[in-house]
């Protein structure tokens, strides 16, 4: 058993370390290119999932930049995430179009459902539960984005077999 | 097997070529794959065509074509036959079969399956005979929904490209500078500067590098225009923006997109990979010295970053902070260099003007502003979508006829132009043309197309609250006016919607929104309360009610209303009672049915679910 949980905890390392140098690739591949630190960001919250001040840290150095200026551009977007996130990304959208066609119920409905509320991950981390502004889908109003699969006149009665495509 | 494009000569090749393999096709079909229709599984409509096609064995003898945004959102997913012109909506797999079997096979159209006029009842087979595309007049959307939006080869048939080689080989920058000017186009984000103006001071301005760069950052809630272009028809974008820096001397161009749109990130990717391959980006093009290459910037989920000085901020990969104007992106812009920013839909419209010469693009349009608008459909309306129509139409033509009226035939009350920097028209202002000047006289803006149609059940203290609210959420925070003013103007507006409202609220509202629209530093803090300041000016006696009576007519507040059953209308048959979600409503099978004001949360789902219109929204006694 404690050899099991060992090398479990190796894996885990490994994964972290090759994610890490994942990075550290992208980081080079824009090297050449100014002002490119948002483009990094997404790539390294695509890679690591979100961005600890660790991977931060990691990013200004590689980066030659102080931490203060990457912090200060995480913090700013709304896209970034500092704390960990569901392996899925729930979106409801609130943007007029959504909101004048029932969008503020969703959001009661699915807080309901998952037992969080937006901008939480669920208990097993298998959702962050989120409201964007205006996904641009709004001939479909309401409209929710999972990760990057819209669902389109959404209603609390709908929600379940959105959900259980995950 | 595409090989450098050099020359007109190469151009007309590709074309010849594309024109000739489309030739050998009896049928072409085409499948809208607009983000709407993928939405609405047409991926799973294309397998079924696929595999129908081979199974009937006519895989030789139709071309099966994937297209951007046709524009009917709300009915797909889409398809339209050639050479009939034949448009069916609401395509599912199943559909399939018996689709290919009678159009293709037999020749016979299946009418039940084709656009049905929610009016008067009538299927309308053929797409121009279709009121929402009869009106119509397309330029930027001109490919969008008509060719395969993955193929360079499809938009070089189309016309494309032989604008940039236009321009590159027989005119120079000056002159598309003043093809521009004289062609009267206006920048279609917002502002509706006059482009040609805007290149001039770009072509003047010395710099050692310049940049073009194109503003996708589409933030309106409301707008998906720009979104459609690009997902459509990605190289009239490139072909746009290669003219913008052939124009002004820049030889490399942004285009900013917004994270919220994978799909159109993905698709510019793919063509801008196309038009390198092709030479028609990253180097010399059409044998001259005119070198040219684009980079995609991604948002990441900031609305202010549609604000130029703050979308250059976020390309430089620093916080999106505006900052104070002068010097203006054409003195000193991106990295300190002299920089052109132009929104998707006014670079989409360059094509075709340098293409079919200013004269004729100014065929269109108004006496001051030529050309047409895209506008984005939505809200309670019938026929969401994209739709194209000449500058100055009037928007009861584009709500009524094109859009085909409201959802249910419900009462239209106002419709929100310009989005949160906009302003709202009524019933009353219904025949106002839709044109920069004439929106603004009436507290409005053109914006940047999202037109959002509002019926009687919308609660106009409700929609200012929910644009504060978004405005507030997005401020920035660099300067205090918007900061700290948005803030206040929404507490009064959500103690409004609470039944807590205090007289003179109003007037503080209009004072405060004055303070802010006089004192922020950028176009989001001084446009931020005009939605409040249209809907007071249109809908004072709203505001009144909520204040003074502590009631909302629209049945919207929830702290304000509960609702009540029509006893005589009620036909008993327990649809409310069901969906309830307190159970406040009692009453037996086929009898009137009763509401428990005590119970009821005024959540409205009753109203929703009441098919003889007989549930209403009543004051709330007890707050």
């Amino acid at each position: 058993m404690s050899e099991h949980t060992e090398c479990c905890y190796c894996a885990a390392n490994m994964d972290e370390q090759a994610k890490y140098e994942q990075i550290a690739k992208v980081i080079d591949t824009y090297k050449e290119k100014e002002g490119s630190l948002i483009m990094v960001l997404h790539s390294a919250q695509q890679i690591y999932g979100y961005l600890p001040l660790e991977l931060q840290k990691f990013i200004a150095d590689r980066m030659g930049l102080p931490l203060s200026e990457v912090y200060g551009v995480v913090s700013f977007y709304s896209f970034f995430s500092m704390t960990e996130r569901g392996r899925h990304t729930i979106r409801i959208c609130l943007g007029t179009a959504c909101y004048v066609r029932g969008g503020k119920k969703l959001v009661d409905a699915l807080e309901e459902k998952l037992q969080v509320k937006v901008g939480g991950v669920t208990a097993d981390k298998k959702f962050t539960l989120e409201v964007a502004r205006c996904i641009g889908a709004c001939g479909l109003a309401p409209a929710i984005m999972v990760d990057n699969d819209v669902y389109k006149t959404m209603s609390p009665a709908t929600l379940d077999s959105m959900l259980n495509q995950y | 097997m595409l090989t450098k494009i050099n020359s007109i000569n190469d151009l007309n090749q590709v074309k010849a070529t594309y024109e000739a393999e489309l030739a050998q096709y009896k049928h072409q079909i085409l499948l809208c794959s607009g983000a709407g229709c993928i939405s609405c599984d047409c991926g799973k409509v294309r397998d079924a065509v696929v595999a129908e096609l081979e199974k009937q064995g006519l895989k030789d003898s139709v071309k099966l074509i994937e297209t951007g945004c046709i524009g009917t959102c709300a009915l797909g997913p889409v398809v339209l036959i050639l050479p009939e012109r034949t448009f069916y909506v609401q395509i599912t797999p199943e559909k399939v079969p018996a689709l290919i079997e009678s159009h293709i096979a037999k020749g016979e159209i299946i009418e039940k399956y084709t656009f049905q006029d929610k009016l008067t009842g009538d299927f309308i087979p053929c797409i121009d005979d279709i009121p929402f595309f009869k009106e119509q007049v397309r330029i930027a959307l001109r490919n969008c929904g008509a060719i395969d939006y993955a193929s360079l080869e499809a938009y070089i048939a189309n016309g494309g490209y032989y604008a940039a080689e236009k321009a590159l080989t027989t005119m120079s920058p000056k002159d598309v500078v003043d093809e521009v000017k004289a062609s009267g186009l206006r920048g279609r984000g917002g502002g509706g500067f006059p482009t040609g103006v805007k290149w001039e001071a770009g072509y003047n301005a010395k710099g050692e590098r310049k940049f073009i760069v194109c503003n996708a950052d589409e933030g309106d809630p409301g707008a998906f225009m720009d979104r459609s272009v690009i997902e459509g028809d990605p190289h009239n974008l490139i072909e746009g923006m290669i003219l913008g820096g052939y124009a002004i001397g820049a030889s490399k161009g942004y285009v900013y997109i917004r994270a919220e749109y994978p799909i159109a990130v993905d698709r510019l990717d793919v063509a801008i990979a196309q038009a390198r391959e092709a030479g028609l980006l990253g180097g010399k093009l059409f044998g001259t010295d005119f070198e040219f290459d684009l980079e995609i910037r991604i948002g990441a989920g900031a609305f202010v970053c549609g604000e130029e000085t703050s979308l250059m901020a976020s390309i430089e990969g620093q916080r999106g902070e505006p900052r104070q104007k002068p010097p203006f992106p054409f003195q000193s812009g991106l990295f300190g260099c002299p920089t052109i920013i132009n929104n998707v839909e006014t670079f989409a419209n360059v094509p075709a003007i340098i293409k079919d010469t200013a004269a004729e693009f100014a065929k269109v349009g108004t006496e001051k502003a030529k050309g047409t608008k895209v506008f984005a459909l939505a809200g309670d309306i019938v026929n969401s979508g994209i739709i194209e129509v000449p500058i100055g139409t009037p928007m009861r033509r584009i709500i009524f006829d094109i859009g085909g009226g409201m959802i249910g035939g419900r009462e239209f009350k106002a419709a929100q132009v310009g989005g949160p920097s906009g302003g709202c028209i009524t019933k009353e202002n219904l025949d106002v043309p839709m044109e920069y000047d004439a929106l603004i006289a009436l507290g409005a803006m053109m914006g940047s197309g999202g037109l959002i149609a509002m019926n009687d059940e919308t609660c106009m203290v409700d929609t200012a609250r929910f644009f504060m609210d978004f405005i507030q959420d997005e401020s920035c925070g660099k300067c205090a006016a918007c900061r700290i003013g948005t803030k206040r103007m929404l507490e009064m507006l959500i103690r409004l919607t609470k039944g807590k409202g205090e007289p003179g609220d109003v007037e503080r509202l209009l004072e405060l929104g004055k303070v802010v629209k006089d004192t922020a530093m950028c176009g989001l803090g001084q446009t931020a309360p005009n939605p409040i300041i249209s809907t007071i000016s249109n809908f004072r006696d709203e505001y009144d009610a909520h204040i003074n009576d502590r009631r909302c007519p629209a049945g919207v507040c929830r702290a304000l209303t509960v609702f009540e059953i029509d006893p005589d209308a009620c036909l008993g048959c327990t649809l409310c009672a069901i969906n309830c979600p307190v159970n406040a409503i009692s009453g037996e099978r086929k009898s009137p049915h009763y509401i428990d004001p005590a119970l009821c949360i005024g959540c409205g789902v009753c109203r929703d679910n009441c098919r003889p219109n007989a549930i209403h929204p009543t004051k709330r006694e007890v707050l």
